[in-house]
């Protein structure tokens, strides 16, 4: 049933949220540590358990894939409700800062990536030259 | 008859709001095909909208919160809330693959690290070029440049003035909104078009907004995978700013 799916993906994001929520509070912070990711990790876990046991049929699936194709106008409706008036009306130091962050943050997508697989073949060519000897 | 129409749009808020955003949606995607040939993705083109929508809204009403604050369009506040984000966006996991999670899993915590010191350096430095000298004025606009959210509770905790705080809210919203906007031209140029770039990408920006709009916008198969890593973003900020990155500047601060 439809619902199933509604109710899985609803339990896994209340889990997740509060998890986040509590971690926070541990931490003295304001803010919710990971929430959205743990509940992610929790749907990915419980969904492949429940589809090895096959409790999952195509109906339940739709619970969860109808709102997972509603994402992009939820997001658009994200964007309408920006600040982005007060953003842009922060003037030049503010407008300045956020540009210069953004810049520099794509200019090391690259670089990480590349240090990850470096160490990736390395690991690869040291197992190489250990079966060689 | 505005009244009984607002009457309408009020009770039924988000029902205004799925009809307003499929239209938007509807026009987008048109543009996207008439205009551009579909170079230009309809969803990218619908976010831009959707902020050139949230411009005008918050020009003509003074308000924060965009077309928010336009009474008839209350609803679109529902719909694109920090409720239904997280939703949707948790649902977009339903398709992520564990083994495209553990391969990437350094690679993204490294991203995190990397994020937040670099954002943060950033802000700072430009605060400086700016002619700010005191340590906690540097470190709120810092703690801007890494969110919107970090910025303001750094500020609070470590007594910035009012009006650093609102510099640093507008550092960390340009930063979410030049992400949105941005994402969909950068990504061919660093190769941001499998899992392992969408969770490095995540964790560099970190801007839960910008990151969850900026994939979406080019290619919405990654978007679980930025957002995985962007979801400790913030927190890790607010956990940094008001402690190592505040006691940092301190310390490197002449005199």
């Amino acid at each position: 049933m439809i619902i199933y799916g509604v109710a899985l993906l609803s339990i896994c994001t209340l889990a997740g949220i509060s998890i986040g929520q509590i971690l926070g509070n541990l931490m003295g912070l304001p803010a919710n540590v990971g929430g959205v990711g743990i509940a992610m990790i929790l749907l990915i876990v419980a969904g492949s358990y429940l589809n090895k046991k096959g409790y999952i049929d195509a109906k339940t699936e739709q619970g969860v894939e109808f709102w997972s194709a509603i994402y992009i106008p939820v997001v658009v409706a994200m964007a309408a409700t920006q600040n982005v008036h007060g953003a842009l009306s922060g003037g030049p130091m503010a407008i300045l800062a956020g540009v210069m962050a953004v810049v520099v943050a794509f200019a090391l997508v690259p670089v990480i990536d590349r240090m990850g697989n470096s160490d990736n073949t390395e690991s690869a060519n040291s197992t190489k030259s250990t079966n060689n000897l | 008859m505005f009244e009984s129409l607002l009457l309408v749009s009020t009770k039924y808020s988000l029902i205004t709001g799925f009809a307003v955003i499929g239209f938007t949606m509807w026009v987008s995607y048109w543009l996207s095909a008439k205009l551009t040939q579909g170079r230009i993705h309809g969803s990218a083109i619908a976010i831009l909208l959707g902020l050139t929508m949230a411009y005008f809204g918050g020009l003509c009403t003074g308000g924060s919160k965009g077309v928010v604050n336009v009474p008839l369009l209350s609803g679109i506040g529902l719909l694109g809330g920090s409720m239904l984000r997280d939703f949707a966006i948790v649902a977009t996991g339903f398709g992520v693959k564990i083994d495209e999670l553990k391969r990437a899993g350094m690679a993204g915590v490294t991203a995190l690290i990397f994020g937040i010191f670099s954002s943060f350096i950033v802000g700072a430095v430009v605060a400086v070029m700016f002619g700010y000298t005191d340590a906690v004025s540097i470190t709120t606009i810092g703690a801007g440049a890494i969110t919107y959210i970090v910025g303001p509770v750094t500020g609070a905790a470590i007594g910035a003035s009012s009006e650093v705080m609102a510099l640093s809210i507008a550092a960390g919203l340009v930063k979410s909104i030049l992400v949105m906007v941005a994402t969909p031209f950068v990504a061919p140029l660093i190769r941001l078009n499998n899992p392992r770039t969408a969770i490095i990408f995540g964790g560099l920006m970190g801007t839960s907004s910008g990151v969850a709009a900026g994939l979406a916008a080019t290619d919405a198969k990654l978007v679980p995978y930025g957002c995985i890593t962007a979801a400790f973003y913030t927190a890790l900020g607010c956990l940094l700013g008001p402690s190592i990155l505040f006691i940092a500047v301190r310390a490197i601060l002449p005199g």
